[in-house]
């Protein structure tokens, strides 16, 4: 018999009763919510005459729909204020943790879960949110869940779940100069494509992988949703257990030990079979810049902008020329040199501590384009804090980024923070879809340090060349 | 949860690879405005000009394609954010039924909470339904039998399609999936003691 994948370790065991036909229901050991659907899915829990099932499993905290406009309060943008008000008075009924707004504790949801030791390597964990694939870096089997399925989360701790398919992803060698697990991520999306990974559970390993700190790890496996994957997962290994040591809701000294005892179990078995393998060689990963309207247009930064004349089939060719024309580009020209007019370092995908240190260590000593607006949106109000305290506001300031608040912000343009029309933004984010940092905005992902680039270049730049 | 067993009608081709749910219903029509907003804003992306008219190029707003009941699609139907809105905003133009090479995986899971059918078939299954349904514009009807699993063409070729057991039940009977599970709250309950014990570090206290 074959041996397990980290995926089985976790799964098999969660497993509450089999449902037959590949469905299992599975237990879950954490919630998020957050602002845009929280207050909502509690109130249906209790029209449907139901309770919290476990609020103590539950954590909540606004993200999406507050401003992060410095001095900001719940009602900069008042539409994310009631939404607020509403998920304080129900979290409260049900005795749901809430980090309220400028509270220890607060940030993105994706951000805070890892930070504060909620999440933890072999649990299940889910919340309303796509980017919950975020939490495999910690060795956590995570995903993102519509409303209905958040409701019978809520009600029952539990939800009814399709097995996915296993697929392990390799990253191979060391990385090479100016590339970081975001474009590690890009690369192998522009690979497989943005269904490669529906339908599987994808676990990210090989030599480069194990040598990624864990604030790395998360924003690797933020983009598996961007793969298709609804689920990514690093193993854990002695990084994590040192990442988790002392953090709020972890266990310590004697139990740490013994969950450490646990985790160790989980890796993958060497005989483990998945149902799909990839590798990729890092020598061939340079770093990326999206060109296009999908994650899978994307190419490295020293590269020319694709011709859909060479487009694999026609269905490309189509969404090629489509997207070219959205974002105003011509194909066959470089994409370096392309005039850029906004910068957005933050986001789930890029806005902890050591994203942030990449950007300034770009950011130090030099100035932003004249024509450029750069904002950076730390991920939380610990990671504010900590790089206040490390000078790295400071930085930005001097060389005339905006320093913000903590909060999604013009990731996903929720709270009113957009990228206006027609303009131009280099965005370290995860989704270059149209419209999706403001109605007409055209977005280029990219690493927090080529994000920077760009922005004291005013153009796209190969950061290696700075 | 509603209903669904067998649908006639119109099945409208919009065969694009990657349709996002941030072009099913992008965030500017989904945050501070109400269900009947979201419902009407299905496609806003595509259907409506700048000014709020009508985009008479998009599929959808054409007299033939208008109100169609079933979507032809393309691969990876759904992908991108988890919004079920996506599924609400489809559900307000009329759809109940999306048949699709495949499909964003959250996506998929949301429609069976709305009563909303997602039918994998092959692209080229895909393509000759468009075709039949573009040869007799007016008067071609697809067939979606859930109970058979079969999707009736309009030149009457029957195309099985698979669906879970226990997900096409729910739909046939429009069960509440809540009260399914609470069928299983000794279990439930079993598993959460057994596991407080093997891995006390989960279990945080309230």
């Amino acid at each position: 018999m074959a041996g397990l994948t980290l995926f089985d370790k976790i799964w098999r065991p969660h497993v509450i009763a089999d449902l037959g036909g590949g469905f299992a229901l599975l237990h879950l050991d954490r919630i998020l919510v957050h602002d845009l659907s929280g207050a909502r899915a509690l109130e249906e829990v209790e029209e449907k005459g139901h309770r919290v099932a476990r609020p103590e499993l539950v954590f909540a905290t606004p993200d999406h729909a507050v401003s992060t406009q410095p001095g900001r309060t719940e009602d900069t943008f008042p539409v994310g204020g009631r939404m607020l008000r509403a998920m304080r008075r129900r979290t409260a009924q049900h005795g749901i943790r809430l980090f309220d707004l400028d509270q220890d504790g607060t940030g993105i949801v994706h951000v805070i879960g890892p930070e504060l030791g909620i999440t933890l390597p072999g649990v299940t964990l889910v919340c309303g949110d796509s980017h919950t694939c975020t939490h495999g870096g910690m060795g956590a089997l995570a995903f993102g869940i519509g409303s209905s399925e958040l409701v019978h989360a809520l009600a029952t701790q539990t939800l009814a779940q399709r097995t996915p398919k296993t697929m392990r992803l390799r990253f191979e060698g060391a990385l090479p100069a100016g590339v970081t697990a975001k474009d590690m991520i890009l690369h192998a999306i522009g690979r497989l494509g943005t269904a490669g990974g529906t339908g599987y559970a994808v676990e990210y390993a090989g030599s480069a992988v194990r040598g990624l700190p864990m604030e790395a790890r998360f924003t690797l496996c933020n983009l598996s949703i961007e793969m298709g994957n609804k689920i990514g997962m690093v193993a854990p290994d002695d990084t994590t257990y040192q990442y988790i040591d002392g953090r709020d809701f972890a266990p310590r000294g004697a139990a740490l030990e013994a969950a450490i005892a646990h985790w160790r179990t989980l890796p993958s078995d060497a005989d483990a079979r998945f149902d799909a393998e990839h590798v990729i060689d890092m020598k061939e990963v340079a770093p990326q810049i999206t060109w296009g309207t999908s994650p899978e247009h994307v190419i490295a930064v020293d590269q020319a902008i694709p011709d859909p004349a060479r487009a694999p089939d026609a269905n490309r060719k189509a969404a090629w020329e489509s997207a070219l024309k959205y974002q105003g580009l011509e194909p066959g020209r470089p994409i370096a040199g392309t005039r850029v007019d906004w910068v957005f370092i933050g986001s789930c995908t890029n806005s902890r501590i050591s994203d942030l240190r990449a950007a300034a260590t770009i950011a130090k000593g030099r100035r932003t384009a004249a024509h450029v607006t750069a904002w950076v949106v730390p991920g939380s109000r610990r990671v504010k804090e900590q790089a206040e305290a490390e000078g790295l506001d400071k930085v930005f300031l001097a060389a005339g980024f905006h320093w913000r608040e903590p909060g999604c912000s013009m990731c996903v343009a929720s709270n009113g923070e957009t990228v206006p029309p027609g303009q131009r933004s280099v965005s370290t984010s995860n989704r270059n879809f149209a419209s999706r940092q403001g109605p007409d905005a055209r977005t280029h992902l990219a690493s927090p340090a080529m994000a920077a680039a760009a922005a004291i270049a005013g153009a796209i730049t190969d950061v290696r060349r700075i | 949860m509603n209903r669904f067993t067998k649908l006639e009608g119109v099945a409208a081709p919009f065969l694009r690879a990657n349709v996002d749910t941030d072009m099913i219903i992008p965030m500017t029509r989904l945050v501070g405005t109400s269900r009947a907003d979201i419902e009407a804003s299905g496609f806003a992306l595509f259907r409506f000009n700048g000014d709020g008219t009508e985009n008479p190029d998009f599929v959808l707003n054409q007299p033939v394609w208008k109100g169609a009941p079933i979507l032809l699609a393309g691969d990876n139907f759904g992908c991108g954010s988890s919004r079920e809105a996506a599924v609400w905003a489809l559900a307000g133009m009329g759809i109940r039924v999306v048949i699709a090479p495949s499909f964003g995986d959250i996506f998929y899971n949301n429609c069976f909470q709305n009563g909303m059918l997602p039918v994998e078939l092959p692209i080229a299954a895909i393509e000759e339904l468009a075709e039949e349904m573009r040869a007799s514009p007016g008067n071609a009807r697809v067939t979606v039998d859930l109970e058979r699993q079969i999707v009736v063409s309009p030149r009457g070729r029957e195309l099985p399609f698979k669906v879970e057991a226990n997900r096409r039940d729910a739909l046939l009977q429009g069960l509440d999936d809540i009260g399914v599970t609470l069928t299983h709250r000794d279990a439930i309950a079993a598993w959460q003691a057994k596991d407080r014990a093997a891995r006390p570090w989960v279990w945080l206290k309230a």
